[in-house]
């Protein structure tokens, strides 16, 4: 296996609160890897360095042997990168479809005066985009929505459908920031089997930000804990979940103790 | 009520969904085609002005209903288009090449006017390009040697190929060839990717930034084709009135074509000519609520912008879809009838979006 994500010394303070310090870590090729820690621990921090939406104060971040932090954050999408958001940020007033549809722009070949005029290249162009995303629809089971505006649908499905735009992009890496959060049991054990899917069937690499334990330990190949913007456990979950520094974090010093 | 059985993506892109649509924008078409048979010269004239702030409409959609660009400095853009237009049709040159100049002139003062949109939104770029919406006043006020000042400049109507467009008729043919072929360009636009980009810039920039939109280059997109369609507004505008001043190009203007897309529906094409149809005939409709009004009612001035500001302020409150939101309702209603009921256009509460990252 190949070293796909490469973090290394990464570093950022917001004034005085140092968000990241020093943390170092590699994803591997095909791997389901999640960040764990408590609030504030810096974990969508990192997101936002990956996405290049935060310039780090130091450290390096390689992704697929390019420096990520030498492109602009509308060009990580082009190299593999895609992402969902904590508090969801779809496209409200479009539908399902267009949301997707979007979610193909780094594939775009055709020019703005082609589109002016619909040549036979940007019909092309738009039956390919739809054919992909159709594929995806089909495999998160978002057919019953497709032509549905995203801000007449509940909530869980909006983090379905946020999925599957990052799905839609084509990506390499797939950043999950919270995918369980606001859902219930069973929309979370869809979620789950889901992320399985994608890294089986698809061969994505997925990054993940997720509190909720069950999730973690069910689809995670190696988890990463974190507390106050530094590494403090890397393992497997089950590894990662005795460890004492972690145990610590959580519930505080006293609980070993106790 | 129609069901439409989807078995090809082309049912999807194509502009005209079904055969309902064909016949009815068929009819539509047609009528627009002998109208000048059928209407007189002052009506068709009326007419010539929808189509010109159609046009207008539809670039001011293009920016403010699908990128979320608010612009104030509309009438200015109109006046670049129709100064430049004007003074080169002087200069000797022919209309199609004067007028394609315009547009572009326009498109590049567009670029410069949205750099501020690079920056800062909201109320902030409106005030930004308001004061543009100024200097253009001030700029077509004072070059008097250019412009010739506040007393204006004298239009001849255009000639194509040795053919005048003198007669009311032609002029309308003029520009309803011209409003048609903005809309299909629109059209166009907004189902390819570029119009995919600024709908997800509007809705989301976070989110379009990470779906690989360069935010810079798209929003400034957004401003040329918006410049560009309303310069080319402005130069047909020119022909229509036969003279111009920069009296015709101020803030007020500005605001009336704001409020016009509002009015007509944000977010739509037709609501570009609701709203275009609806400031041409307020001024109409008006004037014939005058002879039932009281005297001192009648002949009090600025009737016409309370009477604007009241609809505006009834449509932000009952329709904030306007004009094209209204009329969707009444299609579905009759649709649906006897099934239609009161909360179908209800929308959901928008969830809290993520203020941490703006």
């Amino acid at each position: 296996m190949s070293i796909l994500l490469s973090a290394s010394g990464l570093t950022l303070s917001f004034g005085g609160l140092r968000a990241l310090n020093g943390l170092t870590f590699d994803v591997q090729e095909g791997e389901i890897f999640t960040l764990i820690g408590p609030n504030g621990a810096g974990k969508t921090t990192v997101f936002n360095l990956v996405s290049r939406i935060y310039q780090p104060q130091a450290g390096t971040l390689t992704f697929a042997g390019n420096d990520l932090l030498a492109v602009a954050p509308h060009e990580v999408a082009a190299l593999g990168i895609a992402r969902t958001f904590q508090n969801i940020e779809l496209f409200e007033q479009a539908t399902v479809l267009a949301n997707l549809l979007i979610g193909r722009h780094t594939h775009r070949s055709t020019a703005l005066w082609q589109e002016l005029l619909f040549t036979p290249a940007v019909w092309r162009a738009e039956r390919a985009f739809r054919d992909h995303v159709e594929q995806v629809i089909d495999s998160l089971d978002l057919q019953h929505y497709r032509d549905t505006l995203v801000a007449a649908l509940p909530y869980g499905v909006r983090k379905v459908v946020e999925l599957a735009r990052a799905i839609a992009t084509g990506p390499r890496l797939l950043l999950l920031d919270e995918p369980s959060s606001g859902l219930n049991v069973e929309e979370t054990d869809d979620m789950a089997f889901w992320i399985g899917d994608i890294r089986a069937d698809l061969g994505i690499t997925v990054l993940m930000v997720e509190h909720d334990m069950t999730l973690v330990s069910r689809v995670s190949d190696r988890v990463l804990a974190m507390n106050q913007g530094t590494l403090i456990a890397l393992g497997t979950p089950a590894e990662v979940q005795a460890h004492p520094a972690v145990v610590e974090a959580y519930l505080g010093a006293s609980a070993g103790a106790a | 009520m129609r069901f439409i059985f989807k078995t090809r993506y082309d049912q999807d892109i194509a502009l005209i969904r079904h055969g309902g649509q064909r016949f009815w924008y068929s009819l539509l078409l047609i009528a627009l085609l002998v109208a000048p048979v059928l209407v007189s010269e002052y009506m068709l004239s009326q007419f010539v002005f929808i189509c010109i702030y159609g046009i207008v409409g539809l670039g001011l959609m293009l920016l403010i209903g699908f990128t979320g660009q608010v612009s104030l400095g509309h009438a200015a853009f109109m006046g670049v288009g129709a100064y430049t237009h004007v003074l080169l049709i002087a200069a000797g040159w022919p209309f199609l090449l004067s007028i394609c100049a315009a547009a572009l002139l326009t498109a590049a003062v567009g670029v410069v006017v949205g750099l501020p949109a690079l920056r800062v939104r909201g109320i902030y770029l409106a005030i930004a390009t308001m004061a543009f919406g100024f200097i253009v006043e001030e700029v077509t006020a004072r070059w008097e040697s250019v412009t010739g000042g506040n007393s204006g400049l004298q239009v001849h109507p255009p000639a194509i190929a040795g053919f005048k467009f003198e007669s009311t008729a032609a002029l309308y043919y003029l520009c309803l060839v011209f409003a048609v072929l903005a809309t299909l360009f629109v059209l166009n636009l907004l189902r390819a990717p570029t119009g995919r980009a600024f709908v997800a810039i509007r809705d989301s920039e976070i989110s379009a930034q990470s779906m690989g939109i360069n935010l810079a280059r798209y929003k400034t997109t957004a401003f040329a084709l918006s410049a560009l369609l309303t310069g080319v507004a402005g130069a047909l505008y020119a022909h229509q009135i036969r003279f111009i001043t920069p009296e015709q190009f101020t803030i007020l203007q500005s605001i009336e074509l704001l409020l016009m897309v509002v009015i007509g529906g944000l977010g739509s094409i037709h609501g570009a000519f609701f709203g275009a149809a609806f400031v041409i005939s307020l001024p109409q409709v008006i004037g014939w609520l005058k002879d039932f009004l009281p005297d001192a009612v009648a002949n009090a001035t600025g009737l016409k912008p309370v009477i604007f500001g009241a609809v505006m302020i009834a449509v932000v409150l009952a329709e904030p879809y306007g004009m094209y939101g209204r009329w969707l309702k009444i299609r579905t209603y009759f649709q649906l009838f006897p099934f239609y009921r009161r909360g179908l256009f209800k929308r959901q509460k928008s969830f809290q979006k993520s203020d941490r990252l703006r």
